[in-house]
């Protein structure tokens, strides 16, 4: 809680302010009845009892004068009434939506803020999509608490109470009346409570079930055809579905019952009271103004009394979402940068992991063991294995997206951890495995690698992607817009793009994760021959599946299992590694090696 | 700044822009397009409801009249109150007509229970038809998918059609059922309301009666006044949304290329705008309650200062007045009640657009009455003349013929994306041929039914499909009465019974929800002994191995090869082990068959094949 509220305390006067409000628009509402048992009582009974009381005539007439004038000026104090109590609640109105957007705007500032500086680690605690929920849909959650929910959750409270107290003083000798209905809601509430509270549970599991064997029967459509078994997942699904209506029903009829009953409640108070009512009318210790004024309390107690009731449905779903934004804001960051950075500007940069293990935070397993090489400028290093045998995680360690657990991986001799954050990444080119593009232009996108790059640069590592000739063949060139993660693009050109992009950057080392996947042998062998041509310079690593994309690189790192079982040239490899042989014999036929 | 950040450029507005495509509670509030043409579907589902819709209409319309005898029976036992205070002027001392009192009390209690009662009875019906409504939409759609052609599939995401299963059919259920008995139920207190209201005054009838167009003036203001200011607030919304789900999800980039302060920057300026927007948008729309009650507060005061004078001018009673505050009340509320319901109906009539939309798709030609039997057939497959287009005009494959006699294995290569399951989707008959004729033993597909065609066929996929269940079941999918020994058999034969007997529980062992307790290769050959099982005449196998690691990968070949003897067979093949065995060989190219033939033929050819051949071992050639 203590984080949420360092972001939103500010605005605490604010809401306090609203409060104060509140408390005032229920005084206001709660006058209004009052003014109406006075009109009743006095202007209109104790009036007529003198009129009657009054044999002269012209004394008549100037009762009933004033009592017309009294009526009237009661009538202004009610007006007067209304007015104060639609400007303090249009007053609440404009507060609360002053304090609960800009809270928002401040908390999801601040939890956008924080995930920013989170590595792939917190990344992969949390995965992408809880973490985009968690900035959207809860602070939004948040801010309609403060909005709407402040309102509901100190309104009815206040006014109940107010209530109370009136109903008190008009008619003490009944507030047992009160107390009993009360008490019977919220008997009433409490079953149904319990009753359901289990129930929702189940139901929700069951809307993941339809969803699951609904997405189940969508994904698996081709093979649902193949073998001719659309009636197996229908009745799959109707039975699920079945489950799920019979749930609902009983939900359903739990609460038919629950709302008539509380109606009813409400119908017999006020005959109740007209019952007690007459008995202390008849002895005199009540007037009827009073009793009108008592019945109109006791609807306004019990119809707080549900609000007060509804808002437990409401808080749970808004405490949630605070839980899950307070988890972002409380989550210390498992890369932190260090005080005395180490300079970093460097033309030309040797790679050196120094017996590097990595596990992941939550893992139980070393995902990386003792893993040491080196690799130069001016050369290529090409990782390759099987999936999961941890080349991606390793390759992540350098731009300290994720954090060696023991050893070192140093750049130019100097532990990575060293340099400034931001110093680090300037000098690595990275192509991720999964292209990521941004919404823009393909120029804008080709910008990220650098700001200050110029035209030509740009045009230059365009052309050593392979990207250029798609490029110029669109219609507006470079100017030609890319949809958000670059839908629009083929797989293979975003994975050009992503290529160009990177290259723009012009770094020292650059870093190319499983990035030729998705083009075809052809271009994948110019890309390859460009690169060469052109990065002569650069130190370059490849992550790699296709043995024929590696095979020229001047070292390859063969892994499996989170270790390194073999090192050296193609031709070495494909000699005394086993598991070398393995890969490239499954890839390419004996006369090709 | 937004003008000097060269790497985000501001999104388009509108159409395509961040969040417009988002997730349904990112949008803003859905309008339906054809109000009443959908409502008018709608009611058809509920037509085989229609006498007990016809119960609870008649049961909420006597409810409602009930609920309005109330305040009128309230104000006559208070009248008998006050008589018996008036008399008092006169006579000193209180007498209460109890017998009077009682009668009128007993009547209300009466009046109640019976309203009670039937309240009951309406919800218990409206939950079972609003329930059979969900149920029987639901299990509709889930049917309609099994009938769609799958071209529907290439256009719309496996996420809408599930949003339409749930939320949408979700939103319709809760809804319509209520709208529809709520606004009948409102407008019977409303009139009902007026006709006790004039009985007892017409006077202030009139009177209270000037709040109606008070508050609708309120209202439709409020509304002409907040509904830009609202819509603004969604766009900048879907701008923010937008930003943080495309900063977040590409979040190694942003770091490697060191865009967190211009991602920040860009954000702030989103979030600004969000906030200047949501206050204004926020303040707006909560105005309507406080005037809206303001009006009603009014109507309050004036029947109470004309009750009061009227009183004393002996044309009404106490006992009026409070009666009469209490229709001022029925029949205001109604009125907000209306605005509500109307918002309601409208966001659940788009959901059932979306869902009848959905159920009115064309679907796929039904199958032939006199179908061909697909008994004895040896497998030869025959294209003669085929042309198809995903899309109208457009001609994927152009005048193909081939023969392709049984048992032999035909090898589909080409690039990525080139379009090699093409093919096999029409020849599985997935998409239907525009012309042309593709021929199995002789016999056109289209005169088999569609599931003995595709029974045919075994296929073997790259993305493999599993579902939650045991190994055993899932192996089993394509023969359910199949006996543990056939399905150890098939184990055998695809190389998955040495793994599966590890496991613990072995053949009872459950996959879980993603499948994601076997590794990639085991699913693999998990898919093939279901084909194994299956023993069917024709193969389509997709080789692509590449999520695999190495020695499953060779367990997965065998497996392949064993199951490919004495079967005609596809291959999608990325192995040249494979290419070079082939009898034929499809080329493929942008979607195209470019070209066919037998390895060396197509080799000596020197065209697209003996290129895409030479580039992929370009490197090695050099050498």
């Amino acid at each position: 809680m203590k984080y949420i509220y360092r972001h939103i305390k500010k605005y605490f006067p604010l809401v306090l302010l609203s409060i104060v409000f509140l408390a005032l628009q229920a005084l206001c509402n709660l006058m209004m009845p009052n003014l109406m048992s006075d009109i009743v009582n006095v202007g209109i009974q104790d009036y007529a009892m003198e009129i009657a009381n009054t044999a002269d005539s012209a004394a008549k007439e100037l009762l009933k004068d004033q009592q017309m004038q009294y009526i009237v000026s009661m009538g202004g104090k009610m007006l007067l009434l209304a007015l104060a109590t639609v400007a303090v609640d249009l007053a609440i109105h404009l507060v609360n939506a002053i304090s609960g957007t800009g809270m928002a705007k401040d908390l999801r500032r601040a939890v956008f803020a924080k995930i920013e500086s989170f590595s792939s680690q917190e990344y992969s605690e949390f995965s992408t999509a809880s973490l985009i929920t968690r900035t959207t849909n809860d602070v939004q959650q948040v801010q309609m608490l403060f909005t709407m929910g402040l309102r509901m959750i100190f309104y009815s409270p206040i006014m109940g109470i107010g209530a109370v107290f009136m109903a008190i003083e008009k008619a003490p000798s009944m507030t047992w009346i009160n107390v009993l209905t009360v008490v019977i809601a919220a008997v009433l509430m409490i079953a149904m409570f319990i009753l359901l509270s289990s129930k929702f549970k189940i139901l929700q599991t069951i809307v993941d079930k339809i969803n699951m064997t609904a997405r189940e029967s969508l994904t698996g459509i081709l093979v649902v055809r193949a073998f001719s078994k659309q009636e197996y997942e229908q009745e799959k699904f109707d039975s699920v579905n079945r489950e799920y209506a019979k749930t609902n029903l009983f939900i359903n009829r739990v609460m038919s019952v629950m709302m008539p009953t509380l109606t009813l409640l409400q119908n017999i108070v006020p005959v109740i009271i007209i019952i007690v009512g007459a008995q202390q009318i008849a002895q005199s210790t009540m007037q009827v103004g009073d009793m009108m004024a008592f019945i109109q309390y006791s609807a306004t107690i019990l119809a707080s009394f549900m609000m007060i009731s509804m808002m437990f449905i409401m808080l749970p779903r808004a405490s949630v979402s605070i839980k899950r934004i307070a988890e972002v804001l409380k989550k210390e960051n498992a890369i932190v940068e260090t005080e005395n950075p180490v300079p970093a500007e460097f033309d030309r940069c040797t790679v050196e992991f120094d017996n590097v293990s990595f596990k992941y935070p939550d893992g139980e397993e070393y995902a990386l063991e003792n893993i040491s090489f080196k690799s130069n400028p001016g050369e290529v290093t090409a990782i390759i294995g099987s999936t999961g045998c941890g080349k991606s995680s390793l390759i992540q360690l350098i731009p300290r997206l994720y954090e060696a657990t023991d050893g070192a991986v140093k750049i130019n001799g100097i532990n990575v951890k060293d340099f400034a954050l931001k110093d680090l990444r300037d000098l690595i080119g990275y192509v991720p495995q999964k292209s990521q593009l941004f919404t823009g232009t393909i120029q804008s996108n080709l910008y990220v690698g650098s700001e200050s790059a110029t035209q030509q640069d740009v045009e230059k590592a365009a052309k050593i992607a392979q990207a250029y000739d798609f490029i110029m063949e669109k219609e507006q060139q470079f100017a030609d817009p890319v949809s958000q993660g670059g839908t629009n693009l083929s797989g293979g050109q975003r994975q050009r793009m992503a290529i160009a992009r990177a290259l723009v950057k012009n770094a020292p080392i650059y870093i190319f994760d499983d990035s030729f996947s998705a083009l075809d042998f052809k271009t994948d062998a110019n890309l390859r021959k460009a690169l060469s041509e052109n990065l002569t310079e650069a130190n370059i690593i490849i992550v790699g599946q296709r043995v024929a994309s590696i095979m020229d690189a001047d070292q390859i790192i063969v892994m499996d299992e989170g270790r390194i079982v073999g090192k050296g040239t193609h031709s070495q490899l494909i000699e005394n590694c086993t598991e070398y042989q393995e890969i490239a014999y499954s890839q390419l036929s004996k006369e090709e090696m | 700044m937004a003008n000097t950040n060269k790497k985000f450029v501001a999104p388009p507005h509108g159409k395509g822009g961040p969040g417009g495509g988002g997730p349904a509670v990112l949008r803003g509030g859905e309008k339906p397009k054809d109000m009443m043409g959908t409502l008018s579907k709608l009611l058809k589902y509920l037509g085989k409801y229609k006498y007990l819709m016809l119960v609870v209409m008649i049961i909420s319309t006597l409810s409602s009249i009930f609920g309005i005898i109330g305040p009128k029976l309230m104000g006559k036992a208070t009248d008998v109150l006050y008589a018996a205070v008036e008399n008092a002027f006169v006579t000193g001392k209180i007498v209460i007509d109890y017998d009077a009192l009682f009668k009128i009390i007993a009547l209300m209690i009466g009046l109640y229970l019976v309203s009670y009662l039937f309240s009951l009875v309406h919800g218990f019906i409206m939950a079972k038809i609003s329930n059979s409504i969900t149920y029987t939409l639901r299990k509709d759609v889930n049917e309609k998918i099994n009938r769609l052609p799958l071209n529907y599939f290439d256009r719309v995401s496996t996420g809408d059609v599930l949003s339409r299963i749930t939320n949408d059919i979700d939103s319709i259920s809760s809804s319509i059922s209520e709208s529809i008995t709520r606004l009948l139920s409102a407008l019977t207190l409303v009139i009902g309301s007026v006709a006790m209201m004039f009985s007892i005054s017409w006077v202030m009838t009139l009177v209270s009666a000037l709040m109606i167009p008070a508050s609708i003036f309120v209202i439709s203001t409020i509304v002409r006044f907040s509904q830009p200011l609202y819509k603004r607030q969604q766009k900048s919304l879907g701008h923010v949304n937008g930003h943080i789900e495309e900063m977040l999800s590409s979040h190694t980039v942003v770091k490697t290329f060191n865009l967190e302060d211009d991602s920040m920057q860009q954000f702030d300026i989103y979030n600004n705008e969000l906030r200047e927007n949501a206050w204004k948008s926020s303040l707006a729309s909560h105005m309507m309650m406080p005037l809206t009650n303001f009006v009603s507060n009014i109507g309050y005061i004036v029947v109470c200062i004309v009750g009061a004078v009227l009183t004393n001018a002996g044309r009404m009673s106490v006992g009026d007045i409070l009666s009469f505050i209490q229709y001022v009340k029925n029949f205001t509320q109604p009125i907000q009640q209306v605005a509500n319901i109307s918002t309601m109906l409208q966001s659940a009539v788009a959901c059932s657009e979306r869902v009848f939309e959905f159920l009115e798709e064309e679907e796929e030609e039904k199958d032939k009455e006199d179908a061909a039997s697909t008994e004895n057939i040896t497998g030869t497959v025959e294209f003669k003349n085929v042309c198809f287009g995903y899309e109208p005009g457009q001609k994927v494959i152009d005048n193909f013929t081939l023969k392709v006699s049984s048992g032999e294995k035909i090898a589909l290569v080409g690039p990525t994306g080139s379009g090699k399951t093409t093919v096999v989707k029409l020849l599985m008959r997935y998409y239907e041929i525009d012309s042309g004729e593709i021929l199995i033993d002789g016999v056109n597909i289209k005169d088999f039914k569609r599931n003995d065609l595709r029974e045919m066929f075994g296929m073997v996929l790259q993305d493999t499909w599993l579902f939650k269940g045991t190994i055993k079941e899932n192996i089993a999918y394509s023969e359910e009465d199949a006996t543990m020994d056939d399905i150890i058999h098939a184990a055998k034969m695809s190389q998955v019974h040495h793994f599966v007997k590890v496991l613990p529980k072995g053949y009872d062992f459950e996959l879980n929800e993603e499948t994601s307790n076997v590794s990639q290769g085991q699913k693999q050959l998990l898919t093939i002994a279901r084909a194994f099982l299956q023993n069917p005449k024709i193969l389509i196998l997709d080789e692509a191995t590449s999520s695999v690691d190495t020695r499953t990968e060779v367990q997965i070949q065998k497996a392949m090869e064993n199951l490919m003897e004495n079967r005609t067979s596809f291959v999608i093949a990325h192995r040249l082990s494979t290419i070079r065995d082939a009898d034929k060989i499809l080329v493929m190219d942008a979607g195209r068959i470019v070209e066919t033939g037998r390895h060396e033929e197509l080799l000596a050819k020197g065209g697209f094949y003996a290129k895409l051949y030479q580039s992929q071992f370009e490197n090695q050639q050099d050498d």
